[in-house]
């Protein structure tokens, strides 16, 4: 029964971060169509930049707590200062042109900020795992629960509802809807549609920011984070259904829980199972669990 | 390949029958095409044309009835089995390679065709392009063998989408609305092109083509048949079917005077 | 803007390029310094790879899990070397060859389904899976792999002096005799079918040929050249390890084909080669600025010369010809 709880918490944890960063990723590939490799180097450049505002928030003897804010800022900064001039000043030169075309060029981005983040932060990792400590435990039932843990849960919770209710109640919301189905149509209308792409794009920079930011004060922040997260990421969008909120969410509960359990219970499973389950959805309904594109099959 | 023994149709459709949920796309159809035929089927959208051709290139499987190609039971073959027993098709909208130039699209139809299965075959063989050359000359085609297809106009598209059906030597050849988009006072000499090139060759091609414009279905057609709501209602020579009140009613929708004048 | 099909070679002039090749390869092979045949010899193995996706872009479709084969071949042989007492390394080739299209084999089919981004992701996470196996099997050496010594050859060990050479002279026989392959395949029949499956599936149906059996023919080619080129970077590195399987591996065979285009066999062997020195020299002097400078790089490409470096090479023939 612990294990079960302990695999449960463990997965929806992991699944909490996941489910942000898919959640952008997911987003971005609704509205504008294009899946970014980049999102993963977002991710990771959140992450840098919230371990660098913490680092320097703390040095002036601010409660660790706090931290979380200095995180969320750190995202919020990096959307508003990268994502208008990613989305206009490069992936606009290529819209148009094949789907499979526009993935590359978010692959030479990806690969340029790998470079960029070693430049600016250098090589060696950082650490800012006083945040993470700074919410205390919490027992219940002979476990022991992480605080912070909990924070993330609520702050994914707190992510998909916002992004669910503007999409769905929201003049702007339908707006960015009718652009979905559409953006002839919207356009045709009197849309911005060029508006609400940057709009989308920022928003799912943030979502990746934060979704790093977030994450740093449990990891150590160094070269590499970004390729893992890419992976992963793709895969709780493949399994959830690219374009679908409610898909990133069960993506992403699907891939946590399933890691979860692999490490608990038969390690060997961890890293291949994700693939095996993002192999087997692409096989047998390649739409995703949540339809919102139609699948490019013959 | 294209033998069959004589007074055996080309084609015969018998009693084919076929429903969409509430929409009857064919009901009771019989149709025999002997050897040689011009046949062109009319009908408003939806009335059963698309149904019928679908269901003799084997893309569609009629629910009761059965094709048979030169007396061979087709029915329940697959589409590339019946390309390969000599039905052939062109398309209303040009279906082309875009990137490759005009004589690409033709070896590229001829080795479909053929379905090669060997993997180093040169695809430009100078057989193969003796035989593609041919048929484009007999287009009118032939000074356009090394132009890009994207660079080319509709109306040369058109011919060169039918030109490729040709490459396998169908003894059927199912023209989808051959004169559409293509513009009013060019529309006979397309259509004369289209003929003349079909006939010249050194096999006997018959013909089903879907027309919407009465004046090529008159000058054109050596037998019409009507459709309305997947059944046939009327099959004989153009003028007498065209002139027929149900057709009137049904098809045409105007009286069958040429265009031009009026009632 | 070129033609997509490589101008049509007599058997006797590709012949003779071919031989030509290798000599010229293998006379590079005794003028160059030993580390610029390392990096060569990693470039035409990795460049295998890419031509095999330089293949499957001619039918329409790319590739984000080349990887999958990559390490099969790779693992296939590094396991047969170590436990199996094979040290010849064209039998090597043949079996890592073998292996990867046996691996790919079963999933042709299915994967000749599907298009653009979902063919990319289905190819990518197959190769994650082999990548998360062997991550965790630790009889195949877990996350850190194995290695390998030298080679032979037809029971000729590497000379003392060049022991490079050997393994050189094995990877530009594969690299002339694959190449001249490939090119032979893209002025084929199915060659040319293949491109018009790229370019209009419905009516190359109707023709009369199927479209899934050519992808899956193309991808069961590239498996066999992916597994090849494995082998030959297993024996250039002397180590093996999970990263072979990794998408960003994959990804790098993708960048070649990009940069190279689908016009031109030497333009993706060259651009392997392109890869390798930037990597190399960037390693040394500007270890944290050569993948930025790739990406720019393949973005300048996309954008400005979307079909590739090879068609560079055609823009000269073309204008020749007319």
């Amino acid at each position: 029964m612990n294990l079960l709880l302990t695999i449960l918490f463990d997965g929806i944890t992991y699944a909490s971060w996941l489910f942000v960063v898919a959640l952008g990723l997911t987003l971005v590939f609704g509205v504008l169509k294009i899946l970014n490799i980049a999102h993963g180097s977002f991710y990771a450049v959140g992450a840098y930049a919230g371990a660098s505002l913490v680092g320097w928030v703390l040095s002036m003897k601010v409660s660790p707590a706090l931290g979380v804010v200095a995180l969320v800022m750190a995202a919020v900064g990096v959307a508003a200062l990268v994502a208008p001039l990613t989305e206009r000043g490069l992936l606009r030169m290529f819209y148009g042109r094949d789907e499979v075309l526009l993935v590359l060029v978010t692959y030479a981005l990806f690969l340029m900020l790998e470079d960029v983040m070693k430049m600016i932060w250098g090589v060696n990792p950082y650490y800012v795992s006083d945040t993470y400590q700074a919410f205390g435990n919490i027992e219940l039932g002979g476990l022991s629960y992480v605080g912070y843990d909990i924070l993330l849960i609520g702050v994914a919770v707190v992510c998909g509802l916002i992004t669910w209710w503007v999409l769905n109640h929201t003049r702007k919301g339908k707006i960015v809807t009718a652009v979905i189905h559409s953006p002839e149509v919207a356009s045709s209308m009197g849309v911005k549609v060029s508006r609400i792409y940057t709009g989308a794009f920022t928003a799912g920079v943030f979502l990746a920011a934060v979704g790093g930011a977030l994450t740093a004060p449990m990891i150590s922040v160094q070269p590499g984070l970004s390729v893992g997260v890419i992976i992963t990421s793709f895969a709780v969008v493949i399994i959830g259904g690219l374009g679908s909120i409610e898909g990133a969410a069960i993506g992403a509960l699907v891939v946590g829980l399933a890691r979860a359990a692999s490490v608990h219970i038969w390690p060997p499973a961890e890293l291949f199972s994700i693939y095996v389950v993002m192999a087997t959805i692409l096989v047998f309904k390649p739409e995703g669990l949540f339809q919102r594109t139609q699948a490019r099959k013959i | 390949m294209n033998t069959h023994t004589p007074g055996t149709p080309v084609l015969s459709a018998q009693g084919l029958q076929r429903t969409f949920g509430a929409v009857v796309a064919a009901a009771d159809v019989n149709i025999d095409i002997q050897s040689g035929e011009r046949l062109c089927l009319i009908g408003s959208n939806g009335a059963g044309k698309t149904t019928f051709v679908n269901m003799i290139t084997g893309y569609l499987k009629p629910s009761a009835g059965r094709i048979l190609l030169a007396g061979e039971d087709i029915t329940q073959r697959s589409p590339r089995e019946i390309t390969h027993r000599g039905v052939a098709r062109s398309f209303q909208i040009p279906q082309l390679y875009l990137q490759l130039t005009v004589l690409d699209n033709m070896l590229a139809a001829l080795h479909a065709n053929r379905g090669s299965r060997h993997f180093f075959s040169a695809a430009h063989d100078p057989q193969s392009v003796a035989a593609s050359r041919e048929i484009l000359r007999r287009f009118g085609l032939e000074n356009l063998a090394d132009r890009l297809v994207r660079e080319l106009p509709g109306g040369v598209r058109k011919l060169l989408d039918i030109a490729m059906a040709l490459t396998g030597q169908p003894r059927l050849l199912l023209l989808d609305e051959p004169t559409s988009g293509v513009s009013a006072d060019e529309k006979f000499s397309t259509m004369d092109t289209v003929i003349q090139a079909i006939e010249s060759g050194p096999e006997q091609v018959s013909v089903i083509f879907v027309e919407h414009d009465m004046d090529i279905v008159r000058r054109y057609a050596t037998r019409v048949v009507a459709f309305y709501s997947g059944r046939v209602i009327a099959d004989g020579q153009a003028e007498s079917v065209i002139t027929d009140p149900q057709v009137q009613q049904h098809v045409t929708g105007l009286s069958s005077q040429p265009l031009g004048a009026h009632a | 803007m070129p033609t997509p099909y490589f101008p049509p070679l007599s058997a006797a002039r590709l012949l003779s390029t071919a031989v030509l090749g290798f000599v010229l390869l293998m006379v590079f092979g005794y003028l160059a310094p030993k580390w610029m045949i390392s990096l060569a010899t990693l470039a035409l193995a990795n460049g295998l790879v890419s031509l095999g996706i330089l293949i499957m872009m001619r039918s329409g479709v790319v590739p984000f899990g080349q990887g999958l084969v990559f390490a099969a071949g790779g693992y296939a042989a590094a396991l047969a070397f170590k436990y199996f007492g094979v040290r010849d390394a064209l039998l090597l080739c043949m079996l890592g060859g073998m292996t990867g299209l046996l691996v790919a084999a079963p999933f042709a089919p299915l994967l000749a389904r599907y298009r653009g981004i979902f063919f990319a992701m289905l190819s990518l996470s197959l190769s994650m899976v082999l990548y998360g196996i062997l991550m965790k099997t630790d009889a195949l050496g877990g996350s850190d792999g194995f290695n390998v010594s030298r080679p032979t050859l037809l029971g000729m060990t590497a000379p003392e002096q060049r022991p490079e050479m050997l393994l050189w002279g094995v990877t530009a026989f594969f690299t002339c005799v694959l190449a001249t392959l490939v090119r032979l395949y893209c002025n084929s029949s199915r060659g040319l079918l293949s491109l018009s499956v790229r370019e209009n599936e419905l009516r190359v149906e109707y023709l009369g040929s199927s479209v899934v059996n050519i992808v899956a023919w193309n991808y069961v080619m590239a498996a066999f050249l992916g597994g090849v080129g494995g082998v030959l970077s297993v024996l250039a590195l002397g180590h093996i390890e999970p990263n072979f399987a990794y998408w960003t591996t994959s990804g790098e065979f993708v960048f070649v084909a990009i940069l190279a285009g689908q016009h031109s066999v030497l333009a993706v062997l060259a651009s392997s080669f392109v890869l390798e020195l930037v990597r190399s020299f960037s390693s040394a002097y500007f270890p944290n600025t050569w993948q930025f400078a790739l990406g720019l790089f393949l973005l300048l490409v996309i954008r400005f010369l979307p079909e590739g470096l090879g068609s560079l090479m055609h823009w000269r023939q073309k204008s020749a010809r007319h």
